[in-house]
């Protein structure tokens, strides 16, 4: 086996993987789903469920048909691109899901955008210059970002800007957005609260892995030669980082697009968050199913993306 | 000085009076009405003024408002059947109508129907307006209101209002304008039933409810399920030229603290039922008003009379006189509550006993009772939950209320999910939560006959049972108050129901919007305010 193609066994060794976890994840949200008190007929119904009506609707629905039928049913029209028909209100799910996952990926967009160039800039020049005042400040902001909850700062954002400045709209999405300034003063804070959480991790991340491989023998070789210091740590150190700084970032970003639940709460932002909740609440199967297929494919992809990186990156399995 | 107006005259009055010329009652039957309610004609005729000056001087024409409910998800739907959420009932109102609708002090009025009439109250004749339009152009017939009432009846529907309309045995068309509804039983509240937001007129055979095609004010311009809808106003309307918006957009902030904030800061000009602890911020904020509507809703205290420790006799009365209905009303709900007598019935319903005291707050009697039921000294654990609204804050006020007297509660506070099939209904000591019904008779047999279905504290008594039935049979309106009247006495003295307080709702508008009056249906405007609003400096 020629070497270089170890780089590609490897990346498609990971897909395979990929792939596996997709379908063990449908399995156990399907079941746990199941075991979920109540259905979506009782649901549905709310308190005018008497068992009559309960046992007609559910007949209606097709929600007597065995569990497992279901569930395979749904994993067929999956493989061939139908997500399937939402139990609650008769719409296809890749209608419901349609605007709102765009909506979700473009506020994950910008905030990647915004906050993983800060994020990076501020932790490697926190290694490069370890134990300077730059470094401290950066530190202790972080660790206070970290430790405020994203709702109090969403919350005092709102309360700062929106209503006693009144310089940006309190709703991200009720909101006009007819321009392109309209669309940053909506944009402006749901994505100052998601950088805010999501940097500091990216931080301290890298932070910790540049520092971690200036204190590598080779660069400290680098330095000896006469390198600058910012030649050792970009030319010499960074190369080596970048495996855990992509796993850092994935890991934070991978959070944008199923978890900004708050966000998308406070600013009233409708992204697939909300509609994952919604479905639970319903016990709306096609909809949860397909909300947790597209969180796990993102997270999957960015995770992935992150081993390739690292993968390709790594001289030694390069050459 | 000439008193201008009469002792006990609020501000809902005003609205009341406001309301019926809005909906053109002429100064002459609103002279006359006020004459009948002890009103001398000089103050009676300043009233009106006042009121007409209120009405008149404003209304202007145009304009566009985004409202926010707090309750929204992908189940929103715009089948009246299927409506369950207050953003359904919204959006329901603005696109469609009913036969009837419940104006102000639960008197019911003619929407869609021109008159029901009928000689039994067994079987009734519903006659039509003649010229009302769809959205589509399609005129109002006979054949919608039989396809509209006949579909609760069908399971595969899934209508919240399935039980009720059983009753309906027989739907049919007379002749283009007419309905012929035969009911199993005799039920002289047939017109006061079909006011129920479910039963609200669609097009014959509509099956598909991705938009709305009714009689309503506005049409459905925009709808997505969980996120907004967009109403434009409709130029065909039936009831001619009497709505003032352009258009609204209606969405749920469900965050109490965002949707505040949103209508702060502008970018949202109602914002429906805020929890009255942001009152406070609201208050000295001239561009904010605020607009308190007490319905019947309210959370109560059940005690099952057939398990221990509700079976042991005095326990129920102990509790009674337990539990601090004024702190309650205060400290819990600060102060946006009325007292409640226990029983279901509230003072926004025109049957409501006003007779019935409340129990006082009186440890030492408590005391007494709770020794006769030998219950001292042993914990009685009380369910709450966050699924009943205020309900541990008021379990809180009864344990502390026991401790002072050496009785031993102890609140169990559980999960809000599963909340209503796990615990209500089921546990000995819990807390429950009712919405707003019409009529007594709903409420009676809902939750107190003999074989309710939700009979919280599971009271049962031949003597109400047939009580009810002979109320819901008569049509004379003076025997069915006295009946109501005897029967809320006998769940307040002998049911295990404690209601503490009927909880008010709070909806805070831009002070610009104006013309929203409270309506004892509920908040905004028992959920029609986009029908009656106009902004003002719109124009």
């Amino acid at each position: 086996m020629p070497k270089s193609l170890l780089p590609w066994i490897l990346v498609s060794q990971r897909l395979g993987i990929a792939l596996l976890t997709l379908v063990i994840v449908s399995f156990a949200v399907f079941f746990a789903t199941e075991l979920l008190p109540g259905d979506v007929a009782e649901i549905l119904l709310g308190q005018a469920a008497t068992p009559e009506a309960v046992a007609g609707l559910r007949t209606a629905m097709g929600l007597d048909e065995p569990a497992m039928h279901r569930f395979v049913g749904w994993l067929v029209g999956l493989a061939g691109g139908d997500m399937g028909t939402s139990y609650v209100n008769k719409m296809a799910v890749s209608d419901l899901m349609g605007g709102r996952l765009v909506n979700s990926l473009r506020l994950a967009a910008v905030t990647t955008l915004v906050s993983v160039p800060i994020a990076l800039a501020l932790g490697i020049g926190a290694a490069m210059w370890k134990g300077s005042m730059f470094d401290r400040v950066v530190s202790v902001a972080t660790i206070s970002v970290i430790s405020v909850p994203e709702f109090m700062v969403a919350t005092l954002a709102v309360l700062i800007f929106a209503v006693w400045l009144g310089w940006l709209p309190a709703l991200a999405y009720g909101a006009n957005v007819d321009s392109w300034g309209a669309m940053l003063r909506a944009y402006a804070m749901p994505v100052i609260t998601l950088s805010f959480v999501v940097s500091a991790q990216m931080i301290r991340m890298t932070r910790a892995a540049v520092i971690e491989t200036i204190n590598t023998p080779y660069v400290e070789m680098a330095l000896l030669k006469g390198a600058s210091r910012r030649r050792m740590v970009l030319g010499h150190a960074l190369p080596n980082a970048l495996g855990p700084i992509a796993n850092a970032v994935a890991l934070s970003l991978s959070y944008l697009v199923g978890g900004v639940i708050i966000v998308e709460t406070i600013f009233n932002y409708p992204g697939v968050a909300k509609l994952m909740v919604d479905a639970v609440a319903t016990r709306d199967l096609p909809l949860i199913q397909s909300c947790a297929m597209i969180f796990c494919v993102s997270y999957l992809s960015l995770i992935t993306l992150a081993d390739l990186i690292a993968i390709l990156s790594n001289p030694r399995l390069r050459r | 000085m000439t008193k201008k107006t009469p002792n006990n005259w609020t501000g809902r009055d005003d609205a009341l009076v406001e309301g019926m010329i809005r909906r053109g009652a002429s100064r002459r039957e609103l002279l006359k009405m006020l004459m009948a309610s002890g009103v001398g004609m000089a103050v009676g005729g300043s009233l009106l003024t006042r009121a007409s000056q209120a009405v008149a001087a404003t209304p202007v024409f145009g304009g566009s408002i985004k409202a926010a409910g707090w309750s929204s998800s992908t189940a929103d739907t715009l089948d009246p059947a299927k409506a369950s959420l207050s953003t359904d009932y919204v959006r329901c109102c603005s696109f469609y109508n009913r036969l009837t609708f419940l104006a102000e002090g639960g008197v019911t009025e003619m929407e869609l129907a021109e008159s029901i009439s009928t000689d039994d109250a067994q079987t009734w004749e519903i006659k039509l307006k003649s010229g009302v339009e769809f959205h589509d152009g399609s005129t109002l017939t006979a054949d919608d209101v039989v396809f509209s009432l006949k579909r609760h009846l069908d399971e595969a529907v899934g209508s919240k209002v399935n039980s009720i309309a059983k009753q309906m045995t027989e739907i049919t068309k007379l002749d283009d304008t007419t309905v012929k509804v035969v009911l199993a039983a005799p039920n002289a509240d047939l017109p006061t039933i079909l006011a129920l937001h479910h039963f609200m007129i669609i097009k014959d055979g509509t099956t598909d409810f991705t938009t709305a095609n009714g009689t309503g004010p506005f049409i459905c311009e925009a709808f997505e399920p969980g996120v907004r809808s967009v109403a434009v106003k409709n130029p065909n309307y039936f009831k001619g030229n009497t709505v003032y918006l352009d258009s609204y957009e209606y969405f749920a902030i469900p965050d109490n603290n965002a949707r505040v904030n949103a209508l702060l800061s502008g970018d949202i000009q109602v914002a429906a039922s805020v929890n009255a602890r942001s009152l406070r911020m609201l208050e000295g904020q001239p561009s904010v008003a605020t607009s308190i509507t007490t319905s019947g809703n309210y959370t109560n205290l059940n005690i099952r009379k057939d398990l221990d420790p509700g079976m042991k006799e005095g326990f129920i009365e102990g509790m009674k006189y337990l539990i601090n209905r004024e702190a309650i009303q205060k400290s819990v709900f600060r102060g946006l509550a009325e007292i409640g007598n226990d029983q279901p019935v509230s003072a926004a319903n025109k049957y409501h006993n006003p007779n019935i005291a409340p129990k006082a707050y009186d440890p030492e009697q408590a005391k007494f009772y709770f020794e006769k039921a030998g219950l001292m000294g042993t914990e009685v654990p009380i369910v709450a939950s966050d699924a009943a609204t205020s309900s541990v804050d008021m379990a809180m006020i009864v344990q502390q209320a026991g401790a002072e007297i050496g009785m031993n509660l102890k609140v169990d506070r559980v999960p809000s999910d599963g909340y209503w099939s796990n615990y209500w209904l089921k546990a000995p000591v819990h807390f429950g939560n009712i919405n707003p019904r019409p009529t007594p008779d709903i409420l009676f047999s809902l939750l107190y006959t003999s074989d309710a279905p939700w009979n919280e504290s599971q009271y049962k008594s031949e003597k109400f049972d047939s009580m009810l039935v002979e109320a819901r049979g008569a049509l004379d309106e003076d025997k069915r108050t006295s009946i109501y009247w005897d029967m809320q006495e006998m769940v307040a003295n002998e049911a295990g129901t404690i209601i503490p307080a009927y909880i008010s709702n709070v909806d805070a508008i831009s002070s610009n919007l104006k013309g929203l009056a409270p309506n004892p249906l509920g908040g905004q405007m028992g959920y029609a305010f986009a029908e009656y609003v106009w902004l003002d400096g719109a124009a």
